[in-house]
């Protein structure tokens, strides 16, 4: 067995491309800095704090239990740390943060043989956990208030003890406004960043940029934020134009809450999406209809992680059945 | 890549594959330089594809330089001559630049040999039948010189209800660091088209394409300038400068928009390829009587002290042509036959130059260490870069878990190993390598399920 990978080794091509899987994931990390930066701008030390605590909690996990110690430095898991506190609310208490971290890392990729292997993008499998174990402080929102040095919320809540000082006011997003109240949030505000939600979703401006940035670095495929993009638009366009008082305006739907930040760093992971162009379409398509109907009918006012989770758990299948069209056949 | 500005704007091309750094100007600028005789030249009997040729002379026997040793063994087999002469020392099993020991002739120089040949006593090309035809080039031992070697007279045979409606010739030479189909072109022009003008009087046919990589302006403008002087439907044609451009369905695709049907070849989209140095060499032979002794090869590297092109006599041993291009300047170098993408390793310089060789090419150990391997992170970059639209991640995958049959579904079997997927696998997982060993596989067991 020794001998064939010798063999292997020692055969053409004797060239290779300058891109290695450390570096594409690296950077990804520094291409997240902007909007860790705008997390902070908004949401103050607060939106730093549960970053750190996720990504510590994911470099441990990956530490203690992977097999080849190599993905502490790839870069891999700090992604799924980093992208994990994105999707936060800047007030939740840090340990919830670290074991959603340990979860991420532990069931979203460990368990699965580390890598490429796993199905499911792993800062939404922690997400979903914390949602799952956390419902109430998971949908406790705070404003943005200029407060920087102050760690706000509940975040220094001790870990199983009901935490009085937490004032339980809620500022409620975009999303939940829509849903609730059918009130519309300002589309400067929602272009900036300039309202209420998780730490790295609220400025839809900027994410649009970095996944422009993204596409032309090759570093993510343009055709999911486009087909997710699209698919949102047309069908909240149809909905919308049918009946202005009952649905929400489509660029509202791209803006507000997760679908930039989906669709830009979540939806484009390359380990959990499709393969094959045409796979990628389908997937890509079906997030979209299911953001839709997730947001427009479901129970919940925010449909994205569902959405992409779903389209994750069918991308093996998708594999499948989109074969590429062989030259020549 | 450093005359940029000078490359010739081209937009034909094929869809997908990969842009390597060339290394072209190592040796681009090198004339063409006639390597100096040596003591012993070692001639194997299989130097090209099919049958073995026949020794027809013994142990002892004097030979003249251009005189037949070995006649065709078959159909799909040439002939084998002497490139000096001298006497026949051995018939015996010599080291094969393939890896094996294989039968040769073994020729002692003559020290009194010079680059004399013996008069040519053919019938004036223009005055031959097309099989008379088909037979000088099979005597001339004339075959494939891009590398293969498959022998030149069966692809020049036009089967029963075919027809070559174009003709293309080869001078993409997309491989990195090879330059000699670069010289032959700039030096040989003269050949070239006298030999395009031999082969098309039998083939017929529209339109006669010269498809060279638009890195080579200067080949290009030599030869746009000479076709003006022709009566021959000639069109030099520039092509994009991407990997692998000069595969025979890729090039077809560029220039016609039409793709090969897999399992078929190019005569059934009615298109007859050659290599440009295959078609100087029927110039050679028709018009001077000089069968296949000798081929031009680029030999350089960044661990070779003096790259060059050089014109070498078959059966030269690669250690003296290595020589004579200053030596190897690595203690520990890597020395690939062909190109990057594409060559074989050889980790033993006693063997000869063979009509396959078109170049040797010495990398230092720096430059072809291993990579790290990573777990395949569904990029999609192999999918992006396939020029036959496979996948390779997905076949990857299949390989290693030694799935064969699932393999053929995902038709491993089109593959035709130019590496363009593990060229941008930034896991670095190796695909096309573990294609060659599934291809293998699959072969042999298709072989032994016939046999049964
Ligand atoms: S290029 Fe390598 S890592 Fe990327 S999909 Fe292909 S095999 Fe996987
Ligand atoms: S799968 Fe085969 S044909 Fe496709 S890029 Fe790899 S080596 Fe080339």
């Amino acid at each position: 067995m020794a001998d064939t990978t010798k063999t292997i080794i020692s055969t053409s091509p004797f060239l290779h491309d300058q891109a290695t899987t450390p570096r594409i994931m690296w950077e990804v990390v520094f291409s997240m800095v902007p909007v860790l930066l705008a997390g902070f701008y908004y949401f103050g030390i607060s939106a730093v704090l549960v970053t750190v605590v996720t990504v510590l909690a994911c470099l441990g996990t990956e530490w203690v239990f992977a097999g080849d110690k190599r993905t502490i430095l790839d870069g891999s898991a700090l992604i799924t740390g980093i992208l994990l506190a994105f999707t936060l609310p800047p007030g939740f208490p840090l340990w919830m943060a670290f074991v959603g971290g340990v979860a991420a890392i532990g069931m979203g990729k460990i368990i699965w043989g580390g890598l490429g292997q796993n199905v499911f993008n792993p800062a939404l499998v922690g997400r979903a956990f914390l949602q799952a174990a956390f419902p109430t402080a998971i949908t406790t929102w705070e404003l943005p208030d200029g407060r920087y040095l102050e760690a706000r919320g509940a975040n220094l809540a001790l870990p199983f003890f009901k935490d009085n000082t937490v004032d339980a006011i809620s500022a409620a997003t975009p999303l939940a406004k829509m849903k609730f109240d059918h009130a519309l949030t300002p589309w400067w505000d929602l272009l900036t960043g300039n309202t209420s939600g998780c730490i790295g979703e609220t400025s839809a401006g900027l994410l649009l940029l970095l996944g422009l940035y993204l596409v032309a670095r090759r570093l993510i495929n343009w055709r999911i934020p486009l087909a997710m993009a699209l698919t949102v638009v047309i069908l909240t366009s149809a909905l919308y134009f049918s009946a202005p008082q009952q649905y929400p305006p489509p660029h509202f739907m791209l803006l507000a809450g997760g679908f930039m930040i989906g669709a830009v760093f979540m939806a484009t992971d390359l380990v959990t999406s499709p393969l094959t162009p045409k796979g990628v379409w389908i997937y890509s398509i079906g997030i979209g209809i299911l953001i839709v109907v997730i947001r427009v009918w479901g129970g919940l006012p925010e449909g994205v992680m569902y959405a992409i989770l779903m389209m994750n758990a069918a991308t093996p299948l998708i594999n499948k059945f989109t074969k590429t069209r062989v030259y020549g056949h | 890549m450093t005359d940029q500005d000078q490359h010739i704007s081209a937009k034909l091309t094929f869809r997908h594959g990969v842009h390597p750094e060339e290394y072209k100007e190592l040796s681009a600028s090198a004339p063409i330089e006639r390597m100096p005789f040596v003591d012993l030249y070692t001639l194997p009997l299989n130097q090209h594809i099919g049958a073995p040729s026949k020794p027809i002379v013994r142990v002892g026997q004097y030979v003249r330089r251009g005189e037949m040793i070995a006649e065709p063994g078959g159909f799909v087999s040439v002939g084998l001559h002497s490139p000096v002469d001298g006497t026949v020392t051995a018939i015996d099993l010599f080291d094969h630049p393939n890896g094996q020991m294989s039968p040769a002739i073994q020729i002692k120089i003559d020290p009194f040999s010079t680059q004399q040949l013996p008069k040519p006593n053919l019938p004036p090309v223009e005055e031959m039948t097309y099989p008379e035809f088909i037979n000088q080039v099979q005597r001339a031992g004339i075959v494939g010189m891009g590398g293969a070697a498959f022998p030149a007279h069966v692809k020049f045979s036009i089967p029963e209800g075919k027809s070559c409606r174009y003709m293309m010739l080869n001078g993409c030479e997309c491989e990195p660091f090879l330059t000699c189909d670069h010289r032959v072109m700039l030096e040989y022009s003269d050949a070239l088209l006298d030999g395009t003008r031999i082969l098309y009087q039998f083939t017929r046919g529209e339109k006669v394409y010269i498809a060279i990589e638009a890195n080579k302006p200067d080949a290009i403008q030599k030869l746009k300038a000479a076709v003006g002087q022709t009566d021959l439907p000639l069109e030099v044609v520039p092509l994009q400068v991407k990997y692998p451009q000069g595969a025979e369905k890729m090039m077809i695709t560029a220039i016609l928009g039409e793709e090969v049907p897999t399992q078929k070849l190019p005569l059934d989209v009615g298109t007859m390829v050659s290599n440009v140095g295959t078609i100087a060499a029927l110039s050679d032979y028709f018009r001077l009587g000089k069968p296949l002794i000798e081929r031009v090869i680029t030999v350089t590297g960044t661990a070779v002290r003096r790259p060059a092109n050089l014109l070498v006599p078959i059966g030269t041993p690669m250690r003296q042509v290595v020589e004579y291009c200053g030596g190897i300047t690595d203690p520990n170098p890597r020395i690939l036959l062909g190109g990057p993408m594409m060559g074989m390793v050889q980790k033993n310089l006693d063997v000869p130059v063979i009509k396959g060789t078109s170049g040797i090419l010495i990398l230092t150990e720096q430059e072809v260490r291993d990579l790290d391997t990573y777990s395949c992170i569904r990029c999609g970059r192999c999918l992006d870069a396939c020029p036959l639209f496979l996948n390779p991640a997905r076949m990857g995958l299949l390989a290693k878990n030694g799935l064969w049959d699932e393999m053929e579904e995902y038709n491993v079997m089109d593959c035709f190993e130019c590496a363009s997927c593990s060229y941008v696998c930034p896991s670095n997982i190796p695909l096309v390598q573990s294609f060659r060993v599934a291809k293998s596989i699959i072969r042999e067991k298709k072989a032994r399920n016939k046999n049964v």
